[in-house]
């Protein structure tokens, strides 16, 4: 029932020691190899051998996302580039994207997360493993890929879409989990009904599901239309992808693989650490990566640390199901989107006011985005198929600034609502408690 | 001839029409002919009034979006056909329509038609080759 017990369940003595060890050694190889983390370490006269506990990473300065954006494509290797086999990139707000490059060490690192969370989701090595994730820069596709051959497991590389296609291999090879988005498995389910397969004509077993926030409700909908039981992941481009936490059997909370990650949960304003079950913005330290190295990495995703033994028999810390973001950023329909983004987007247009709101809801089951405009003299005109033409051109510029299908609002001038200092450009009206 | 209407974007919630209505209404404007254009979210108000530049300065002091552009008003025989063979003139010359309204004048055997076309140049143009009455400024003002 483990895929990795010596890994999963080691006593907390045995877990420090080989926490320290490697923590040590990430930090040793990331000052020495990375120009960026000998430069913050020189800055504050932190050196190597000054982490003696775990306690001393508190010393680390963070890495923020930016940094990785200032690097970008390859500037925090920490090997030749002859090294790496892979890379991934997730996208930002500048245009720029973040990029992880792996070697074929951290590719095994990643494999090996992924199949401890196939496991857990009661995966063998004879399972057939859907793999709706999209492939591609995104890393949720390779990522449950890497997993599912170190498993040696079968994995179909079927990646996101084309509906029938997938409800067909679903039948067919009789596929027994399926990784996918949340709101991609709430439509798979749908669809499933829809074209009158039954419950018994499909063999699922299972679904991992993660990339986006979900709730409880989708669960039991996912759940129910289409027969599995579903396991929560999580992870970050930044750090690895896919597979740094996943759900067990037991559904509460999401076991990061601390021997490979180490968790921290921080206030985001003060970044003071906090104990466990306090609720805080997660700080992750690779472990054992050697490529590309991450030090105290402010993922901005809002969770909290569970410490004690889970029911399952494995030690490792879990965390708590993410709740939000500790900045502006938005996840919509699993796509990362920044509100300067949608400005960015606005001002390509002229006559328009940079007045503008993003409202998000989630009316069922798929978020929708509406994105109000206050009009402007340019803008208007007295004639319906050039206000028609106005709407699309924004959207078309939301569209490829973001990736996102936005429906645009134009509003009358001075009717959003202005604040003192900074401005509040989105309502989010999920609810993801 | 073309006339100058005022177009004005209102946002479709509750009120907004009656306010736009009113600030011309405390300008001593009067409105000669209305047409609203509307969306699920938005609509376009169409007016001729009395007095475009005073219109134009009350509703932009109150924050509305107002455009002034050209129509053309035509005044057509309040009888069968009538609007009919106004079009044919446009029909002909293959000028595309963009709206139009209509209100009754206090000249009761003639109906007043507002139109928007596509090219109105030409439009204008094939009117006066044609027989239609074609109504300008002066005109309006005696409805």
């Amino acid at each position: 029932m483990f895929w990795n017990e010596k890994a999963e369940c080691m006593n907390k003595e045995e877990k420090e020691a080989v926490q320290l060890k490697r923590l040590q050694e990430t930090v040793k190889n990331a000052y020495e190899n990375v120009e960026f983390y000998k430069k913050r370490f020189d800055e504050i006269g932190l050196k190597p051998e000054d982490i003696k506990t775990l306690k001393d990473i508190e010393k680390i300065p963070f890495t923020t996302k930016s940094d990785l954006r200032e690097a970008y494509p390859l500037g925090l290797l920490a090997v030749p580039r002859e090294e790496i086999v892979e890379v991934h990139a997730s996208s930002g707000t500048t245009g720029k994207p973040t990029v992880t490059a792996y070697t074929q060490n951290d590719l095994d690192i990643w494999g090996e997360c992924i199949a401890r969370g196939l496991k857990m989701a009661g995966a063998e090595k004879d399972y057939i493993i859907q793999n709706a994730y999209g492939y591609g820069l995104f890393t949720g596709g390779f990522g449950i890929h890497h997993g599912g051959n170190k498993m040696g497991a079968i994995t179909i590389p079927i990646s996101a879409g084309n509906t029938q296609r997938q409800l067909d291999t679903m039948v067919d090879f009789q596929s027994d989990i399926l990784t996918c988005t949340p709101s991609y498995a709430m439509y798979l389910g749908e669809s499933r009904e829809k074209a009158g397969i039954s419950l018994e004509d499909i063999n699922l077993k299972a679904g991992i599901h993660g990339a986006e926030m979900w709730t409880d409700e989708m669960r039991k909908r996912i759940e129910s239309s289409l027969g599995i039981k579903t396991y929560n992941i999580y992870g970050l481009t930044e750090v690895m992808g896919p597979g740094v936490a996943q759900e067990c059997s037991e559904q509460n909370g999401m076991h990061i693989q601390d021997d490979q990650f180490y968790p921290e949960i921080i206030n985001s304003d003060t970044g003071e650490t906090l104990d466990y079950g306090e609720k805080g913005e997660l700080v992750l330290t690779s472990l054992t990566k050697t490529g590309m190295p991450i030090l105290r990495f402010r993922t901005k995703d809002l969770t909290s640390l569970i410490g004690e033994k889970c029911e399952c028999g494995r030690t490792t810390v879990r965390m708590t199901r993410i709740t939000g973001r500790s900045d502006d950023m938005l996840k919509i329909k699993g796509v990362m989107v920044f509100p300067s983004q949608i400005e960015k987007a606005l001002l390509k247009i002229s006559g328009i006011s940079p007045n503008y709101m993003i409202h998000v809801t989630r009316p069922d089951i798929l978020d929708e985005v509406e994105v109000k405009v206050e009009a402007s003299k340019e803008l208007f005109s007295d004639e319906m198929k050039e206000m028609e033409k106005v709407e699309k051109q924004i959207q078309a510029s939301i569209r490829s600034e973001t990736g996102l299908r936005v429906d645009v609002s134009i509003v009358e001038p001075e009717t959003l609502p202005r604040s003192e200092g900074k401005a509040v450009r989105v309502i989010d009206e999920r609810n993801f408690e | 001839m073309a006339v100058k209407q005022i177009s004005i974007f209102v946002e479709n919630k509750e009120g907004r029409i009656k306010k736009a209505i009113d600030t011309l209404a405390k300008e001593n404007i009067n409105i000669r002919a209305l047409s609203i254009a509307d969306t699920t979210k938005y609509g376009i108000l169409r007016l001729i009034v009395s007095n475009n530049e005073k219109a134009i300065e009350a509703l932009e002091k109150n924050n509305f979006i107002v455009k002034e552009n050209e129509v053309i008003i035509l005044a057509v025989p309040d009888e069968p056909n009538g609007l009919n063979s106004t079009l044919a003139v446009f029909d002909e010359k293959e000028i595309n329509l963009e709206y139009l309204y209509a209100f009754v004048s206090s000249n009761t055997d003639e109906a007043i038609v507002v139109m928007r076309l596509e090219n109105m140049e030409k439009a204008i143009e094939a009117l006066n080759e044609s027989d239609v009455k074609i109504l300008d400024e002066e005109d309006i003002k005696e409805l």
